[in-house]
């Protein structure tokens, strides 16, 4: 069944990639859909059974790469944290590949979309379900090939050219991050399979490791890496550049990469990688630290953009953000819980979005939308519940995903718990906010587009139907599931998430349970009256605080400077060594220099051939005499 | 007696240029007839490679398939023989060259005859190298493999191919004295050089310093190490396609081979001494070289200075005496040797139709030759180490099995991932995507034909397949290299 699960996305991949011809554009989207499916079917007993049972499933498949100590292997591990993943990645998966199947249907590339979507799901599995560090890896770096290659689909444009490459390269930088946590296991654990990693850790718990002159404790070193790698896939501060200019790629796969499944591997990694955290209070607070400001950092800038696909991503962000936190004050099962519930509300968000931008013709400013709430009904209804999820109303997904989060700063005693929980209750306010002006300027209002009102429609039921499907889970996901995910006495993790103190439970006092429902609902009327009733309140503070405005408009100016920094320096660089090491030094006084040496004094020395008898009887005689006194003087 | 099959292996393309040569008839026929006859020489060559591997005992740390008799008496002996770190790089040699061959016979315009003479010898003299185990003979076939080389570039090279092969011959040439220097002295103070018998006596240690620099000047050229390294783009940007492959895939590897034998098997005290000095240089040399990569106009030097980042990795996985690094870099040339094929391949395919190098001229090339994109796109993320390719295996292995001894060394070689990923996107961004727009003169721009196909396809396959399973190849060297790390552990 695991097996199936696995293999069917790449053999559906591999169909549609090389036969498309033979088998016709239809039969693609329809084989890789249905190969998806199942795979979701399965995924779900699986989870289910997980539940029931707390059965984990290991599976070796193939021999990997044998040199000396080094034995790693490509196999199958299932355990109830790769169980949930696998509900979530097949089941976005599936409902994203049935979605595309409408919204690509005027493109000339259909098979090789849907070949991109299933290379990609192949490679998220192979990620989540590794039971070493390698293959996780390999997932890892796969699902950043197929993000390049979904991102880069329309690959004339040459904005999402280079927003494909940026995608990788930035991913790259934490994947060296990654590489080197990797080594150091190897170094001092030995060995790169989980199993045996994790019941070293507690034993190396108090060894450190010497690095660049200083001494430092080994585990937190170990951990500092891994959460480099965790950064760089999952867009957190400072290198999160990418994540934005991915939405160049076409909405179902931001949908499906950029929200539910890929940006996510970094929390997989840190919960699968707990028992190493949990020995390391210092890289938990930096985790704490990092998610908690990256939390805030994106939601400040998804207020002023104006692109649809580019709020929802910068909302993701946010919402990662938070995932780390909690995952940072050690409650990984909430981390999780969050991820769960939002992959549901925000792959909802964006193939709505992906509706909305369908219903206008490939107009994604939502400043050019408005007022189109009655003729896109189902659409608004169902982003609507999307919204209501993602900004925590009462119990929607997000509701209870959330709320556990900020419980979990408010009653933990880490060194950035004060923080962490601030802004968690800040920012929660901030989403409710930037989701609400979103949805307001694009549904209501005045409709403000140059193209007629009556060309909008709704979109055809391959879309609508994923997307309630979607709505479903985003309603009731987190009332389930709560219990068994978070629950007090839960036993549904087992092994799979380490504990190694009790994370602090207890109830909440009221004044937080009642807090944040409503904030959240108070954002509504008040995002009702700064975007739609009263527009010149925002106009004019933006007018007052230009400075600022725009310091949130250029995302705090990362992009520019990263570009100043590296982009410039590094081509400067290489063209400086290009020239002036290879060509001016090393071939100047290398082989050029040497040839120039020879060529003069063969020269000179053709020079004395002058071919005239006397100059030759010249140097005859001074030779003859030359030799006479040195043998006289001898 | 055994049937000498390594002296088979070598000397039957020879066989195969005394049979085109002895051809008479109008120059069509000859031609002809040389093409089919070199195809024959080189399949049957690879066949009966295959069946050496088939053969080969991988549980055997020393050499097989020795065969040895008495050429110049008590001076040089002819000895051949192989063990698991010469067998994938013969077998490399044997799988490249009837590739060059086809791509030679379709890309190729001019002189053909001569060209694949030119390759056969080549032939030759690389399997040569890969199976001699006396220094005389080795240094021989290593010198020797220079005159078909020079004369590629020199004859069928584009404008300035005669500064190219100079330069070229020139740099090696002035290495490979400081070889030859280093075997008579060796000669002169252990009285063989038979190499079984030097590794088997220890050479002293004071001797041991001297020699190592003498064979390392000579490597380091043609690996090619910073800062020798500035004929390598030269050379590939002027030498025709089939020419570039055999240069990267299989030339490039002698050194590496030979840091092995040599370096590491006969002067494992100087080896461990100057560790730290090659480390250095290797890792100016991925820096430098991917840097420089990252500017270049020109799509060969650009893989050119990728090559020299690469045979970095090579470099360190070496000198790192572990296990890992060693394998790593075993692997790393093998699997270099594949991806650089293929990239020079493409680069060829796009020249031979439109007849310019420069990325400038290429844009969205996608558009109208989707096939040859995919080759050319899997090329590069291959090239940048994409796990689940080759390229993977051995940087991964390279670099892990360098941090066992030297942290730095490795978190600077590392960086070149984040390198390589900028070059070589960069690259295919510019020519591959984008709006189709190409500079040629009017002349029509057509997919892979079945050939390029053929060629191409395979090596994706073989790229893949050594990422999956890279066992295939690890297995085999295991027990020769445990040999070389245990030696290289007993004199630390």
């Amino acid at each position: 069944m695991l097996y199936l699960i696995l293999f069917l996305p790449l053999l559906g991949s591999f169909i549609s990639a090389f036969f498309y011809k033979k088998i016709g554009e239809k039969s693609c989207q329809i084989i890789t859909s249905a190969f998806i499916v199942i795979g979701a079917i399965l995924s779900s007993i699986i989870l289910l059974e997980t539940i029931k049972t707390g059965k984990n499933y290991e599976y070796p498949i193939l021999n990997w790469i044998t040199s000396g100590s080094l034995k790693l292997h490509w196999s199958i591990y299932v355990d109830s944290l790769t169980a949930v993943m696998l509900v979530v990645v097949n089941s976005v998966s599936a409902l994203v590949h049935i979605y595309s199947i409408g919204y690509m249907s005027h493109d000339p590339h259909k098979p090789r979309f849907m070949s991109y979507l299933s290379l990609f799901t192949f490679m998220m599995l192979s990620l989540i379900t590794a039971d070493n560090f390698l293959q996780l890896f390999f997932g890892w770096e796969g699902v950043g090939l197929a993000s390049y290659l979904l991102i880069g689909f329309w690959f004339k444009k040459e904005s999402a050219n280079n927003a494909s490459m940026k995608a990788f390269i930035v991913n790259r930088v934490g994947d060296l991050g990654l590489l080197i946590a990797m080594f150091l296991i190897f170094k001092t654990f030995g060995t790169l399979n989980f199993g045996e990693v994790f019941s070293q850790a507690a034993d190396q718990s108090k060894n450190s490791i010497k690095i660049f002159g200083g001494e430092y404790n080994l585990i937190t070193t170990i951990c500092i890496f891994l959460f480099i790698g965790a950064m760089g896939k999952s867009a957190q501060i400072l290198l999160h550049t990418w994540l934005p200019d991915a939405m160049e790629g076409p909405t179902p796969v931001s949908a499906l990469i950029h929200a539910a499944t890929m940006v996510t591997a970094g929390v997989f990694l840190v919960a699968r990688c707990s028992p190493l955290f949990e020995y390391s209070q210092y890289a938990l607070n930096l985790v704490a630290f990092v998610g908690a400001t990256t939390a805030i950092f994106a939601a400040s800038v998804a207020i002023v953009q104006t692109d649809i696909k580019r709020i929802i991503a910068y909302s993701t962000c946010s919402q990662l953000g938070y995932m780390f936190f909690a995952a940072g004050m050690g409650a990984y099962n909430v981390a999780i819980f969050h991820l769960f519930t939002h992959a549901f509300f925000k792959a909802l968000l964006f193939l709505g979005a992906g509706s909305v931008i369908h219903a206008f013709h490939d107009e994604q400013n939502i400043e050019k939308m408005g007022g189109v709430w009655k003729k896109i009904p189902l659409t608004y209804a169902l982003m609507l519940i999307g919204t209501l999820a993602l900004t925590g109303f009462p119990l929607l997904a997000g509701f209870y995903s959330k709320d556990a989060i900020i419980e979990s700063a408010y009653f933990s005693k880490s060194l950035f718990a004060g923080y962490a929980f601030v802004i968690g209750v800040t920012t929660a306010f901030i989403t409710s906010i930037y989701s609400w002006r979103l949805v307001f300027k694009t549904f209501h209002g005045k409709y403000n587009n140059s193209m007629s009102f009556e060309k909008v429609h709704e979109s055809g039921p391959v879309m609508i139907i994923p997307l309630i499907l979607l709505a479903v889970g985003a309603i009731f996901s987190g009332y389930v599931f709560h219990e068994i995910f978070i629950g007090e006495n839960t036993k549904f993790w087992g092994k799979a998430i380490f504990f190694l103190k009790q994370t602090a439970h207890g109830h909440p006092p009221l004044w937080l349970m009642i807090l944040i429902p409503t904030l959240v609902i108070f954002a509504i009327p008040l995002s009702f009256i700064l975007f739609l009733k009263r527009k010149d309140i925002v106009e004019g503070f933006v007018n007052n605080n230009k400075p600022f405005y725009n310091f949130l408009l250029k995302k705090w100016y990362f992009d520019e400077l990263y570009d100043l920094i590296f982009v410039k320096s590094f081509r400067g660089i290489g063209n400086f060594l290009w020239q002036r090491g290879d060509v001016k030094t090393i071939d100047a006084y290398g082989p050029d220099g040497l040839a120039k040496v020879v060529k003069n004094l063969s020269d000179r020395a053709s020079r004395v051939q002058s071919g005239y008898l006397y100059h030759y009887a010249t140097v005859i005689l001074i030779g003859l005499i030359l030799i006479i006194s040195f043998l006289i003087i001898l | 007696m055994n049937f000498p099959i390594l002296s088979f292996l070598t000397f039957f393309p020879l066989v195969g240029v005394i049979f085109i040569l002895l051809r008479r008839g109008s120059d069509e026929v000859v031609e002809r007839s040389s093409k089919t006859i070199s195809i024959l020489v080189s399949i049957i060559n690879f066949i009966v490679s295959l069946f050496l591997w088939s053969k080969f005992d991988q549980s055997i740390s020393g050499f097989q398939f020795v065969e040895e008799t008495k050429w110049i008496k008590n001076f040089v002996s002819y000895k051949m023989g192989i063990d698991g770190i010469s067998i994938f790089l013969v077998l490399l040699t044997t799988f490249i060259s009837p590739l060059c061959i086809f791509a030679a016979i379709n890309s190729l315009k001019k002189r053909i005859k001569e060209f694949l003479i030119a390759i056969l010898i080549m032939q030759t003299f690389m399997i040569g190298v890969f199976c001699a185990l006396d220094l005389f003979l080795f240094f021989l076939f290593f010198e020797g493999g220079l005159i078909p080389m020079f004369l590629i570039i020199g004859i069928w090279g584009g404008e300035r191919r005669v500064y190219s092969a100079l330069k070229f011959f020139l740099y090696t040439f002035l290495g490979s004295i400081f070889m030859l220097i280093a075997i008579i002295a060796i000669y002169w103070n252990m009285n063989t050089l038979d190499l079984v018998k030097l590794m088997g006596s220890k050479i002293p240690e004071n001797l041991q310093y001297w020699m190592w620099i003498g064979f390392f000047i000579s490597l380091a050229v043609k690996l090619p190490m910073w800062p020798v390294h500035t004929w390598l783009p030269d050379a590939h940007v002027e030498a025709p396609t089939p020419g570039s492959v055999i240069l990267a895939a299989i030339l490039l590897k002698i050194s590496g081979y030979g840091f092995i034998r040599f370096s590491l098997g006969l002067f494992p005290i100087a080896s461990h001494y100057f560790a730290n000095f090659v480390f250095v240089l290797s890792v100016v040399a991925i820096v430098y070289a991917s840097l420089v990569a990252l500017m270049q106009t020109d799509m060969k030097k650009l893989i050119a200075y990728s090559s020299v980042a690469h045979m970095g990795y090579v470099t360190i996985g070496i000198f790192s005496f572990t296990k890992q690094g060693i394998d790593g870099a075993i692997f790393q040339m093998i699997s270099h040797g594949l991806i650089s094929s293929s990239l020079f391949l493409c680069v060829g395919v796009l020249y031979d139709r439109v007849h310019s190098r420069l990325i400038q001229d290429y844009s969205g090339v996608v558009n109208i030759m989707p096939k040859f994109a995919l080759v050319f796109v899997f090329s590069s993320l291959a090239n940048v180490g994409l796990p689940g390719t080759s390229g993977f295996v051995g940087e991964f292995l390279t670099l892990i099995g360098t941090f066992k001894v030297n942290y730095i060394v490795s978190i600077f070689a590392a960086t070149g991932v984040i390198l390589s990923a900028a070059y070589s996107l960069w690259l295919c961004k510019r020519v591959v995507f984008g709006e189709f727009k190409v500079n040629n003169h009017g002349e029509k721009l057509l997919d892979l034909d079945l050939t390029e196909i053929a060629i191409l396809f395979m090596l994706m396959i073989l790229t893949i397949l050594f990422g999956v399973y890279p066992n295939l190849i690890l297995e085999p060297i295991s027990s020769s290299v445990d040999l070389i790390v245990k030696n290289l552990g007993a004199v630390k």
